[in-house]
């Protein structure tokens, strides 16, 4: 038979040895954690220079909620030339897999890491082709090993001369 | 009239009767959205129904509708606690149907990360089963604090930290990042420690040992009938596990032992997964150490077209046989995409483990099974 309160008193000596451990646990609001380079966050990094409006990304989408309409440029040379119109993503519905990234074959779409996109309606979650336009440019450096190679973290602005494989 | 304590004690003279007690859909010991229907006579359980299908979201039929590598994001939510078993049990079965050989290094990366992925699951089971027992959320935030290093690591290498979608049909689609094997080393350093941390709280505690022990036993000839398959199986003295019996990727190559256990009672349960974390720690170091170079991922087509056939290929996931069976029509979706879930399956001794036992064992021996009502309803 063991003597009462033992476990009690065995317990407490737990808590003790965690007293001079450091907390785990961080502030969240004020205290921000760092994210890995490669985190998916719920925005995208589009370069519009580099997209060609090919909507590669939007039959890769398991979902398929990337919209695009694009026209060719009226003044352009070559056929190839088009302009982008609408690209939305719905990110109410997006689930952040970076399949779209993966099949963009310029380079022109990439995650990024921001992760405080709360709205107070589904419509506003849609991120239009403006949004795309105005949003930072800080791609992540998932499935873009370019970047992993020169040093990108994630935290910095690329051009979108860097931003594409053959940049290096 | 009073009732007084003789009246109680004779119950012959009253006529009893049995009393459904609805547990859950939404309670916090049924792990996600799971319902039970439990008769009781007084304290004691008489009979047990499991109802399911609350968390149905139809994960076959809609992978009907994908290309083969879209299906790959679906298979992280079936059993949300260990996507990349998940991921892995999937592109196994794509590659048996199309032929797809994966190269050598991958196949490293994908053991490495399915054994950190079974560290992480085995210690959401373990937290819970003590936060069924009683003790609240505290001893789970230390189980918690475990697997949130394994998802920070899990974040190194596909960004992601529940939903990972990182094996690729032909490979997986990230190579470690730099700076991962300090990373990963320096886990497991800690992680030594505190696994003999969670056996000195755990295995000598008095509450878990009374509660526990001798609970619920399940004979190894009715698990083996009910298919049970896993952590629960060998707790009940069969020696089977598919990396052993089967071996898939590289685990041939890996040095670990298969804890087994003869009683198959709810203390087995837990001491065979607690035993499972440190030799999934071993083989992540051996994995880490015999990492060979080269390419990680074979040129597969994003929208691969298998042949015309049929395929099952099932793995240990860390719940159990994890299996998919795929049909394939020669066309970039699935024709039919069967999932053989574990948590489903080993559900079927729920029954027969609780009637007879107390009410309270019964959360207990909900929690030992180890089920994830997101794989139970797919
Ligand atoms: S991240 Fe995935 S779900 Fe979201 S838009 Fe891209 S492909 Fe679609
Ligand atoms: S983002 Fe990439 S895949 Fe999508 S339309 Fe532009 S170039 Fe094509």
């Amino acid at each position: 038979m063991a003597l009462f309160g033992a476990g009690a008193i065995k317990g407490l000596m737990v808590t003790l040895g965690y007293i001079r451990r450091k907390p785990f646990t961080t502030q969240y609001p004020e205290d921000k954690l760092e994210q890995s380079p490669r985190f998916r966050g719920n925005t995208f990094v589009w370069y519009e220079e580099r997209c060609t409006g090919c909507a590669t990304c939007a039959k890769g989408c398991p979902l398929g909620i990337i919209r695009i309409v694009t026209h060719p440029e009226p003044h352009s040379q070559v056929g190839s030339d088009y302009h982008v119109d609408v690209f939305d993503i719905d990110t109410g519905r997006c689930m952040f897999c970076a399949l779209c990234v993966e099949v963009c074959p310029y380079d022109a779409l990439h995650m990024g890491g921001d992760f405080e996109q709360a709205s107070y309606g589904r419509e506003d979650m849609v991120i239009s082709v403006e949004d795309l336009k105005a949003m930072p440019k800080k791609p992540r450096t998932q499935f873009r090993p370019q970047m992993e190679m020169i040093g990108h973290t994630g935290k910095d602005e690329l051009e979108e001369h860097e931003a594409g494989r053959w940049s290096l | 009239m009073a009732v007084t304590s003789e009246m109680n004690s004779d119950n012959a003279n009253y006529d009893i009767e049995p009393v459904l007690l609805n547990l859950g859909p939404q309670h916090p010991s049924t792990h996600g959205v799971f319902r039970i229907r439990a008769l009781l006579d007084g304290e004691e359980v008489v009979d047990v129904e499991p109802v399911f299908g609350y968390l149905h979201r139809g994960s076959s039929k809609l992978a009907e509708e994908r290309s083969y590598t879209q299906v790959i994001t679906l298979t992280d939510r079936l059993d949300y606690l260990s996507g990349m078993t998940n991921n892995l049990a999937y592109v196994r079965a794509v590659e048996a149907l199309a032929g797809v050989g994966v190269p050598e290094r991958a196949q490293y990366l994908r053991v490495m990360t399915a054994e950190l992925m079974r560290i992480a699951s085995h210690l959401m089971a373990l937290g819970f089963l003590i936060n069924d027992l009683g003790a609240w959320v505290t001893p789970l935030m230390h189980m918690f604090r475990e697997r949130e290093k394994v998802l920070d690591l899990f974040e190194m290498i596909c960004g992601a930290r529940i939903t990972f979608s990182y094996m690729r049909i032909g490979g997986v689609s990230h190579d470690l990042p730099p700076g991962f094997d300090v990373a990963v080393n320096g886990f497991l350093d800690d992680f030594e420690d505190r696994v003999a941390e969670y056996e000195r709280l755990l295995l000598e505690n008095e509450i878990l040992v009374s509660r526990m022990k001798g609970i619920a036993p399940l004979t190894g000839e009715r698990a083996i009938e009910c298919s049970v398959t896993g952590p629960n199986l060998r707790a009940s003295g069969v020696n089977f596990d598919l990396r052993k019996q089967a071996p898939y990727e590289v685990y041939d190559r890996m040095n670990f032992d298969v804890p087994v256990t003869q009683n198959g009672d709810n203390w087995d349960r837990m001491w065979v997964r607690l035993q499972e974390m440190k030799e999934s720690a071993k083989m992540v170091r051996q994995c880490m150490a015999e990492l060979p170079d080269g390419i990680t991922r074979t040129e597969a087509d994003f929208f691969i077209r298998p042949p015309v056939g049929e395929v099952y290929s099932g793995i240990e996931a860390t719940k159990g046989e994890l299996g998919f069976y795929l049909v394939s029509d020669g066309t970039i979706a699935p024709y039919r995409c069967g999932i053989r879930a574990p948590s489903f399956i080993n559900l079927t001794v729920l029954r027969e483990l609780c009637i007879g036992w107390k009410l309270a064992d019964l959360i207990v021996n909900f929690g030992t099974l180890d089920i994830n009502v997101g794989e139970v309803d797919r």
